[in-house]
């Protein structure tokens, strides 16, 4: 008698000689897949962005997440060269990951700088240094400012002034990093392009201006603070982030959104660097050119932790074709008004940058005695 | 005879006591010694230098906000003490002098439950119930009461310290005054003490070391802690637990925060230290 649960010795071996000759397959195929150490902000080395690029490339990646540009200098300077295949950083740190020569040089002619959705994105500062090429940008998000819809209106959003209504008082919140609100108060006291750029009385003005702010706000959050305070509605107001979190939000149908208002906006950028010493150049090299394909665009603008803006005019056709709801909601179409490219372009957004006058310490410092206050 | 008896290296006992020092020297001493040399380092380009270098004492001992927030979590951790411990004394007396046998030990099992799912899943599920919009606020509002606000408050810190100590306490009081002889509480009714006055004349006297034990517990627990106040106290003002988050974030200043650490670790071994030795007076 024979059967599947009871199989004849002849079967057995069989089986046996089958499975022992499929063997040596099966490991050599899990001993080829390579891994690359990413060192990023969280969401970029998950499943929903990289799932299938690993698939058809027979690649893994480790991510080490990390939150915040000081944050990431210092992991990469407490590694070994060579531990982080690929470096995902905010644009104002890439001249300092340079500097300390923890990336290598690209080469422009590998990627599609010609297709980028705004001039500027072709050299953007401090991605290129004596005319060699050192990280790429993939994508980017606007700051301004965030609102509960219920709480206030658009009228009222577009300008930060409406932080401080009377209404709002303890339901103003802060997404606990200096440099964002900081930035934002630079914006209100009017400094414009020169957010960053600020003397001694303008530093002085914006601290005062930001300590009026103080009674208003009902707490410093991290990023799942953020996120929950204005789910819950424990926060009407934010200060500091912009569509990265409320689109998340808005996508599930909660009544917050983002805007740009008229004092101006800040873009965070990220790029993407290939790190020095690494042995996996090549594979990193196809990945970011992935991530800058139509098809890796459309996922950055997806990516289930954080959503923001694509860079190329493929991958913007792109998302439009594909989800035309999230291109209408995050502004991505021809014609919009709140376009995030039109915004840069009239000069309604400034990039992301460090004090130039004062030190990283020196505006932390003062956050700190903020935050106390 | 007796004398080279004592002198004879005690193998057994030493066998006992190697693995708690080897491990109290590996995972406090050893980490302890290096935190105060990391005080006394340097930082430079987001790197940390050796360096004997008094800078960082300096800067964040002479800035105002840090006694602020030393003073704060003092207070908070004072506060969050005191409070625990009056919530479960209650329940501790229940549990030892009047609850079954069987009821008290299903009792101190769901007081342990609590800590098999994490503290800081607690504490989100604590931002659910006390937010305007939450399960309380919903409650009150049906009695046209409301809607106050919790969250983001010393009043949601709080909770988060009694979520993270309350069930400890309980625990801790309730052995302590199962060890109360029992005999001695009918002798004080018998000579006609009342009932409250031999709570503190009789079982709290005796039970003084748990419920020192306790409190001092809740007094680190809540010293330390970081979760509460940031996700329930939104952070504002900051303790000094938020104070080594943000020194160290900013520029990886982990020498300042090396100090920051080594204060509380100070003031944390000079109360328990008190406390132990208060609980231990009278034995003495």
């Amino acid at each position: 008698m024979s059967s599947i649960l009871v199989p004849t010795r002849r079967a057995l071996l069989k089986a046996t000689a089958a499975s022992a000759l499929a063997m040596p397959f099966v490991s050599r195929a899990w001993a080829a897949v390579t891994e690359i150490n990413m060192l990023a902000w969280y969401g970029h080395g998950e499943p929903d962005v990289v799932g299938e690029f690993e698939a058809a490339n027979n690649v893994k990646f480790k991510p080490k997440y990390y939150a915040g540009g000081d944050n990431m200098l210092a992991l990469i300077a407490q590694s070994p060269p060579g531990t982080y295949d690929v470096i995902l950083s905010d644009a104002e740190f890439v001249q300092q990951l340079n500097a300390a020569g923890y990336i290598e040089e690209l080469n422009a002619a590998d990627y599609p700088f010609d297709d980028m959705v705004h001039e500027d994105f072709k050299k953007f500062p401090g991605h290129w240094k004596d005319g060699k090429l050192y990280s790429v940008m993939v994508r980017f998000g606007l700051l301004g400012v965030s609102y509960n819809t219920k709480a206030v209106s658009d009228a009222e959003a577009e300008s930060y002034k409406c932080f401080w209504k009377p209404e709002l008082k303890g339901k103003v919140g802060h997404f606990d990093w200096h440099l964002p609100n900081l930035g934002q108060i630079s914006l209100f006291n009017g400094n414009g392009k020169n957010l960053w750029n600020l003397d001694k009385g303008q530093w002085d003005k914006v601290k005062a201006t930001a300590k009026t702010l103080r009674p208003q706000v009902g707490g410093f959050f991290d990023y799942g603070g953020t996120f929950n305070g204005l789910k819950t509605g424990e926060m009407l107001a934010m200060a500091g982030i912009g569509d990265w979190i409320t689109g998340v939000l808005e996508r599930d149908g909660a009544p917050v959104k983002s805007v740009i208002p008229k004092e101006g906006g800040v873009q965070f950028t990220e790029s993407y660097s290939i790190g020095k010493g690494s042995s996996k150049a090549a594979i990193v090299k196809k990945f970011i050119q992935y991530m800058l394909s139509p098809e890796g665009q459309v996922k950055s603008a997806n990516m289930a932790a954080y959503p923001a803006n694509i860079v190329t005019n493929k991958g913007r056709k792109a998302l439009q074709d594909k989800d035309p709801k999230e291109a209408k909601r995050s502004n991505q179409v021809d014609g919009a008004a709140l376009d995030p490219v039109k915004l840069i372009k009239d000069g309604r957004v400034h990039y992301r940058d460090i004090p130039k006058q004062q030190s990283l310490e020196d505006w932390n410092d003062f956050w700190q005695e903020y935050k106390s206050a | 005879m007796s004398g080279q008896k004592a002198r004879r290296t005690d193998w057994y006992a030493l066998s006992w006591r190697v693995p708690l020092i080897v491990w109290q020297g590996l995972f406090f001493v050893g980490p302890l010694l290096f935190m105060i040399a990391m005080s006394f380092f340097i930082v430079k380009n987001y790197r940390m230098e050796a360096a004997f270098d008094w800078g960082n004492w300096i800067k964040t001992l002479g800035r105002p906000i840090f006694w602020d927030s030393y003073f704060l979590t003092l207070r908070l951790a004072f506060g969050a003490t005191i409070l625990t411990t009056l919530f479960a004394f209650p329940a501790s007396f229940f549990l030892s002098f009047h609850a079954s046998e069987t009821f008290r030990r299903w009792a101190v099992f769901f007081l342990i439950i609590p800590f098999f799912t994490s503290y800081l899943v607690r504490i989100f599920a604590w931002q659910v119930i006390l937010a305007q919009q939450g399960v309380i606020n919903a409650g009150l509002s049906l009695f046209g009461l409301g809607p106050y606000t919790m969250l983001n408050t010393m009043f949601g810190t709080m909770i988060g310290y009694l979520t993270l100590c309350l069930p400890l306490a309980v625990i801790l009081q309730t052995f302590a005054l199962n060890g109360v002889d029992r005999r001695l509480v009918e002798a004080a009714h018998n000579l006609g003490c009342g009932k409250f006055h031999t709570i503190f004349a009789v079982i709290l006297p005796l039970a003084k070391t748990g419920f020192v034990v306790a409190a001092v517990f809740c007094f680190i627990l809540s010293f330390g802690d970081f979760v509460a106040p940031y996700y329930l106290g939104g952070s504002k003002p900051p303790t000094l637990s938020i104070m080594i988050i943000d020194t160290s974030k900013s520029g990886q200043q982990w020498p300042r925060a090396a100090v920051v650490a080594l204060m509380m670790i100070v003031t944390l071994m000079g109360v328990a230290f008190s406390a132990i030795a208060y609980a231990y007076r009278r034995r003495r």
